[in-house]
């Protein structure tokens, strides 16, 4: 069988480790062949050096039985290599086919000319089924739409051989189904693609072959059709991997959180982004909020924090109202947050590990004497902390914060926000850019946290996620609440039509 | 109470010890002595004895309680070579200038750069340090701001308004220098504080309010305070003699504090450095030891992390800038409660607001770097002036200085450099004896060709 692109023996070092410690990928032309490995398995170091991004110390590269030497991005391209990155590279004020020609425009006396571009594009997208309009703007298309449009993008540069860089992750099932018949067709048209992710179903449904990597390390690569999920789990982990999630029946008690008809207005969108959301969470339970990225979860949040006021509406916590309190008084009101962006808001970065494990609390009594801190306290309290949530650092309470690993940061946040032992936590997507160790352990703590009497108020992005852990489901779309699940009950297709906007229960 | 103080007394007998040997040294024992140089000389030599003796003693302690210490892990080591570095190519471009200008002298002009405080023995050593005192102080000021993460280039107007300050109450309120000289130096310091405080507070407000750029509103303030400066000076306390301001009284003038027998033959030495040490040990306690510095710090580095914390970011800005402010009042009051030396109603910017900012730089915005870069800073304008003895001008300091901060602004990848010799090193050493002894051999076989 022919090879379209393969990588031999790859090994690129950075300072201390090794991204990629002899790994060979053959990709085979009209296949669609996954790279699945845990974050930090060295997938995105690989990529880039197929990209031109890093130049490997070790191994060769041969495209179509040639060996080259991809320097840079343009190179890649000469050669026929497309990406479609994570967090997409499109101008949004543009229209769909003015980013789609951005760098190979046709100009006929100093003007730019679109009609033969536009030709171009509506053929391929007929061709391919992608149904991109090329005049809208991209700021008015949809996630997957966009998505599509760099899709579109490669192909216009006559790319043979696509990279899909964790395409999936912020789409709607329905979107995922209709990206995993393009890719389908894409393969049918002799076009190639290689499927970055650590979703196992995905890869499951759509790939022929499958490469794992653990840590630099090529583990294998195995045929799709014959390898059991399961095994392709203990491939990428190195062990066996428990994906149903051991918990018991919920047993909600008091309302802890009561949130009525909560409005936050955006001033620069001149429009609500959160519009008359009312709910409530009772101690012992998770209550999960789903969604889209972008559908008012994060400004609902904002709002129950106190990091941004609200327009309108009420909040009460074990009946104290905090409509208006100041984050101060809300943290001691009882309510524990791990934030979604754990570098932005979660962390200060250049503090130690032991000062960040104080961050809402080194002005107790128990930290400081007379505005001094008490840096003995400071020490024993990151001690423990670090042996009971299993911290990994290089140098113990003094490490710098920046120095260590996500999974470990996260771990961090995890600790200081459980042991402040609030009868509220909020949990804004815990899991997102971990490992499935990582995500097995936050989600055991989670549920250890509710057994406690907690109420936990969860906001996920992965379907997985809400329907392994949560008692009670939220769907937040544009927004609003469009309806309140059991998780029991519902099935993943009808979360995803609430989720996309096409239904919704009227309250 | 009695136990705690008994156990601080036996963990820190070393440190307080040493402090009071210092401060007798220093302050009291020199006046006695005053005809016997030799006994001054040993002194002086006991002080700094005593000194690097206790360097080397923390030293120790250091690498026996971190056995496992790298060098190119520590942040703080790798930045002071860092600036080390920046310094070396300072100098090396000074030379290259000197040699450009005025090639027979340039090596001898070099080395009077390098010896710079001590061109003239304790006389220059004690004029350095009196000189460097203004410039630590707007140093500290910056460097507080910067901790914040705020840019106070609004240094030189709160160092304006405090000169202004300690003058106007030098010259006006001498009956208050009746009661006690000491009193009235004071006042007039302690004024030119609290005036350099609230006009370092006006752009910490609209930074925390009204989210105005503090760099906007410092620069424009600093022209506020040059020409209100001038207003107030012809107004208040004018002298149409000599076209500046009047005399301070002789009560207001910062006390010399003894050190007048240390340093015998300067005739500008005072007690400002004193203060200039009191502030810098004060805002390194603040910022290190407190929950309040933990604020701001925390504010500094991540301004949303401390607002998800709870912290009330907009007020850590307006303390900030207030403590900023202050020290920078301080600057002004130290420079000109001062006899011989005079506020002028001159549409000119002082300039030792400015050079604060090269100064923290240097000093990597600690207030004990800052310290050094200060002294630093005076030596190299002592060497300057007494260069000017060959055929050069002093500016060529300023050519210096200039050339450093910009390596120091290369930091980033001069620390790289550092990180990575270091590295090396240690891997040379980690595997195994035989390197480092091939080396020396490498070293020895050198020496005898």
């Amino acid at each position: 069988m022919e090879y379209i692109v393969e990588m031999l023996n790859i090994t690129k070092e950075f300072p201390g480790i090794k991204a990629n410690d002899n790994v060979t990928l053959q990709l085979k032309k009209g296949e669609i062949h996954a790279l699945l490995g845990e974050n930090g398995a060295g997938k995105s170091t690989l990529m880039s050096v197929l990209f031109g991004l890093y130049v490997p110390e070790k191994g060769i590269i041969k495209v179509r039985g040639e060996e080259v030497k991809i320097q840079n991005p343009n190179d890649a391209n000469s050669y026929g290599i497309g990406m479609v990155h994570q967090h997409f590279k499109l101008v949004h004020n543009f229209t769909v086919v003015e980013n789609i020609v951005l760098g190979y425009e046709d100009t006929k006396h100093g003007f730019l000319q679109f009609d033969d571009a536009i030709k171009k594009i509506t053929e391929l997208s007929n061709k391919y089924k992608l149904k991109v309009d090329p005049n809208q703007l991209i700021s008015n298309i949809s996630v997957g739409m966009q998505q599509r449009v760099e899709i579109l993008k490669m192909l216009y540069r006559d790319a043979e051989i696509l990279i899909f860089d964790e395409p999936t992750a912020v789409l709607t099932p329905q979107e995922i189904e209709e990206l995993m018949l393009i890719m389908k067709d894409l393969t049918k048209e002799g076009k190639s693609v290689i499927l970055i992710t650590h979703k196992l179903q995905e890869i499951k449904q759509v790939s022929d072959r499958c490469s794992v990597l653990r840590k630099g390390k090529y583990i294998g690569t195995v045929d799709v059709k014959t390898t059991s999920v399961e095994k392709m789990a203990e491939m990428m982990v190195g062990r066996k991997v428990d994906f149903i999630i051991d918990k018991d029946v919920a047993n909600p008690k008091d309302v802890v959180l009561e949130v009525e008809n909560l409005s936050v207005y955006n001033h620069r969108l001149r429009k609500n982004v959160v519009t008359n959301v009312s709910f409530n969470i009772r101690g012992g339970e998770i209550l999960c909020i789903a969604g889209i990225e972008g559908n008012g979860q994060t400004q609902l949040i904002e709002g129950i924090t106190g990091l941004n006021p609200i327009s309108n509406g009420k909040i009460t916590i074990n009946g104290i109202d905090i409509s208006h309190s100041s984050v101060r008084q809300r943290n001691l009101a009882g309510i524990s947050h791990i934030p979604e962006d754990r570098h932005k808001h979660g962390l200060v970065l250049d503090y130690s590990l032991e000062k960040n494990l104080i961050l809402q609390t080194y002005f107790k009594e128990l930290f400081q004497h007379k505005g001094f801190l008490k840096f003995n306290e400071i020490r024993i309290n990151s001690d423990n902390l670090i042996e009971r949530f299993d911290i990994r650092s290089s140098k113990g309470s003094v490490t710098s914060v920046r120095s260590m690993s996500g999974g470990n940061q996260q771990k961090v946040i995890v600790a200081r926000e459980i042991n402040r032992d609030t009868d509220l936590l909020i949990a804004v997507q815990p899991t997102r850019g971990l490992d499935v160790g990582a995500i097995e352990y936050i989600h055991k703590q989670l549920i250890a946290q509710r057994d406690a009497g907690k109420a936990i108020l969860l906001i996920s992005l992965e379907l997985d996620e809400v329907m392994n852990v949560s008692d009670r489901i939220m769907v937040m779309y544009e927004g609003e609440n469009v309806g309140e699940f059991d998780p029991a009950v519902v099935t993943e297709n009808e979360l995803g039509l609430y989720m996309a906007g096409s239904k919704r229960r009227d309250q | 109470m009695q136990n705690k103080l008994k156990n601080f007394f036996l963990n820190n007998w070393i440190g307080i010890s040493v402090g009071l040997s210092l401060f007798i040294l220093i302050f009291i024992l020199p006046q006695f002595f005053v005809d016997n140089t030799s006994i001054l000389m040993s002194i002086r030599g006991l002080i700094a004895g005593i000194t690097v003796a206790y360097i080397i003693y923390k030293f120790i302690i250091f690498k026996k309680e971190n056995p496992t210490f790298k060098p190119s892990e520590s942040v703080l080591l790798v930045d002071i070579a860092g600036s080390l570095i920046a310094i070396v190519i300072g100098l090396l471009f000074g030379l290259i200038l000197m040699l450009i200008v005025n090639p027979g002298q340039a090596f001898q002009g070099f080395s009077i750069i390098i010896i710079g405080g001590f061109n003239r023995g304790f006389k220059s050593f004690g004029d350095m340090i009196y000189f460097s005192v203004p410039l630590v102080l707007s140093g500290l000021s910056i460097a507080f701001a910067f901790k914040t993460g705020l840019f106070n280039i609004g240094a030189t107007g709160q160092l304006t308004m405090g000169a202004f300050t300690a003058v106007f109450i030098g010259v006006k309120w001498g009956a208050i220098g009746e009661l006690s000289p000491f009193l009235h130096w004071f006042v007039a310091l302690f004024g030119a504080m609290i005036i350099g405080a609230l006009w370092g507070a006006i752009p910490g407000f609209l930074k925390a309010y009204r989210n105005v750029n503090e760099v906007v509103t410092g620069i424009m303030l600093n022209y506020v305070a040059m020409y209100l400066n001038s207003l107030l000076i012809i107004s208040y306390i004018y002298n149409r003699d000599y076209a500046r301001a009047l005399d301070i009284k002789d009560t207001a003038v910062t006390p010399l504090m003894n050190l007048q027998y240390l340093f015998p033959d300067s005739t500008s030495i005072n007690g400002g450095i004193v203060v200039a040490v009191v502030v810098v040990i004060i805002l390194h306690v603040i910022l290190n030891k407190t929950t309040f510095g933990y604020e701001l710090k925390a504010v500094g580095y991540n301004r949303d992390a401390s607002k998800y914390a709870g912290m009330n970011a907009k007020r850590n800005i307006v303390y900030a800038m207030v403590i900023s402010g202050a020290s920078a009042g301080l600057a002004g009051g130290l420079m000109y409660l001062v006899a011989g030396k005079y506020l002028q109603p001159v549409n000119m910017l002082i300039p030792e607001g400015f050079t604060g900012i090269a100064i923290s730089l240097l000093g990597l915005n600690t207030p004990f770097g800052t310290l050094i870069a200060g002294l630093f800073y005076g030596s190299l304008e002592q060497g300057g002036y007494y260069l000017q003895l060959l055929n050069f001008t002093p500016e060529i300091i300023d050519v210096i200085i200039a050339v450093i901060i910009y390596a120091s602004a290369l930091g980033l990848f001069l620390q790289k450099f550092v990180i990575r010799t270091l590295k090396k090193r240690e891997m040379l050493v980690e595997q195994g004896l035989i390197d480092t002894e091939k080396e020396k051999q490498k070293n020895i076989e050198g020496s005898d060709k």
